[in-house]
């Protein structure tokens, strides 16, 4: 089936109302450790998240577009989460996705999952869904959930640093061809997951997102919630 | 104060919109406090929970701008009980969590209904924006009535220059008149101003050191229950 790029612009539009806007994707503890403190040094971290939280999080989401058991999928979006901050924003950002799918493209497959996991399903398993009830395919949803990986962090360093929104866009545009093989390479592994399981998705992980994660989680005062 | 929009509860697409619920029961009834940093919303929203508490099944969720202040405020003056105020994180930017993408304001909404639901059923929940600008107003598809809030030290021209929050919501209130006399503000030119910019919407001046205190505004939310209530 072709698949609507319009629909696609919909999804991956950043004023979608699914939440994200108060996430940082790690980005506000980076900047407070200064390990963010310029485009440089943003452009090292999106591609650090992107290879990783960001791989992970496409092979699942074009999984559940392919149409395997997002039970399972969600299942090993857990395993593939170390920090349980990071499971709960994780399943916090799903749930809210899930409404923002359900009143945009109603669809059984949504309200099932939104049934089965009534406290939120892992994002990327509920974008892979809502991709699907949207007319999009696994490519499609990867591509969505690489490019949120790093534009979350991007805005968010705008935000908290005052970084030069022109700069930040640089960032995300010289990204692109690595989005693009990212997206290429979740899609193919969640082909692969259609005969060998759920394995044979991608695990790459960054140690430093998930602890700084959990250090971030108890800060008193923060701006993101993650 | 019981002038107000033709259209009292207007429809919204959220899955929790709708007054009843698919068992037959009634949500709460959600009103927005919204207005500049340092207005008093926080106050108000402390006064309210005081004056209402006993005849209302309340419940209060936050805005902060840093996460927890002004639900700390609200844990230390005792106003409700700690399980029914809640803090959203806005992520920099309060006006989107109450406009723009309100899923984490819903959800902490409907979490506050469900914890309630079987024992206190909730009656009111006060949504609280985390203090933002002139043009900061709340989706209808978050809350079913909203209160704009502004103080007299802010400048008495406020009314004049008018915006979403001052022109449009369903309550205005001009707060702190007692700092009038102190910071030079005209409280009858506000009111002029006001009434130019609102038409008949309702204003209230309020000062919560004088002796009716928060009583109008709390006798204005009555009415938007009464009327909730029998929808």
């Amino acid at each position: 089936m072709a698949s609507s790029l319009a629909a696609l612009l919909v999804l991956a539009d950043g004023r979608f109302p699914a939440g994200g806007h108060a996430h940082s994707g790690g980005a506000e503890a980076a900047c407070a450790a200064g390990r963010i403190h310029d485009a440089a040094t943003l452009a090292e971290f999106c591609r650090g998240r992107l290879h990783t939280a960001g791989l992970v999080a496409a092979g699942l989401a074009a999984a559940a577009a392919l149409g395997l058991d997002p039970a399972e999928l969600d299942a090993a979006a857990d395993a593939r989460t170390p920090s349980p901050a990071l499971r709960t924003a994780g399943r916090r950002l799903g749930r809210q996705l899930m409404r923002a799918a359900r009143a945009t493209w109603p669809a059984p497959e949504l309200d099932a999952l939104a049934a089965a996991f009534p406290r939120g399903a892992h994002q990327p398993v509920v974008l892979g869904l809502t991709a699907r009830a949207a007319g999009l395919g696994p490519l499609d949803a990867a591509h969505v959930a690489a490019y949120e990986s790093v534009g979350g962090p991007a805005t968010a360093t705008v935000r908290l640093l005052g970084l030069d929104p022109f700069e930040a866009s640089g960032v995300l545009a010289r990204l692109a061809p690595e989005l693009d093989a990212v997206a290429a390479e979740a899609a193919a592994a969640a082909r692969r997951a259609r005969t060998e399981g759920t394995e044979a998705l991608p695990a790459a992980s960054s140690p430093l997102l998930e602890i700084a994660a959990e250090i971030h989680a108890d800060w008193p005062v923060r701006l993101f919630a993650s | 104060m019981h002038l107000d929009h033709g259209v009292t509860f207007p429809h919204r697409h959220t899955h929790s919109a709708e007054p009843l619920r698919a068992d037959g029961t009634r949500r709460a009834l959600r009103i927005g406090l919204g207005g500049p940093v340092g207005s008093g919303k926080t106050a108000t929203v402390a006064a309210l929970c005081r004056a209402l508490r006993a005849e209302l099944s309340m419940a209060v969720v936050t805005n902060d701008i840093y996460t927890r202040e002004d639900a700390e405020f609200l844990l230390r003056e005792a106003v409700l009980p700690p399980e029914r105020i809640t803090a959203v994180e806005t992520g920099a930017c309060p006006h989107t969590a109450i406009r723009d993408d309100i899923s984490a304001n819903l959800e902490a909404v409907e979490e506050l209904e469900e914890a309630f639901r079987e024992h206190a059923p909730l009656d009111l929940i006060l949504v609280e924006s985390g203090g933002d600008n002139l043009t900061a107003t709340f989706s209808r598809g978050l809350v079913d009535a909203q209160i704009f809030v502004i103080d007299v030290a802010g400048g008495d021209d406020i009314p004049r220059k008018g915006g979403p929050g001052v022109t449009t919501a369903d309550l205005l209130i001009v707060n702190k008149t007692d700092l009038a006399p102190h910071v030079g503000s005209d409280l009858g030119r506000m009111a002029r101003d006001a009434a130019e910019k609102r038409g008949e919407l309702p204003v209230a001046f309020q000062s919560l050191r004088g002796p009716e205190g928060v009583a109008p505004v709390a006798s204005w939310i009555r009415e938007r229950f009464a009327a909730w209530a029998v929808r």
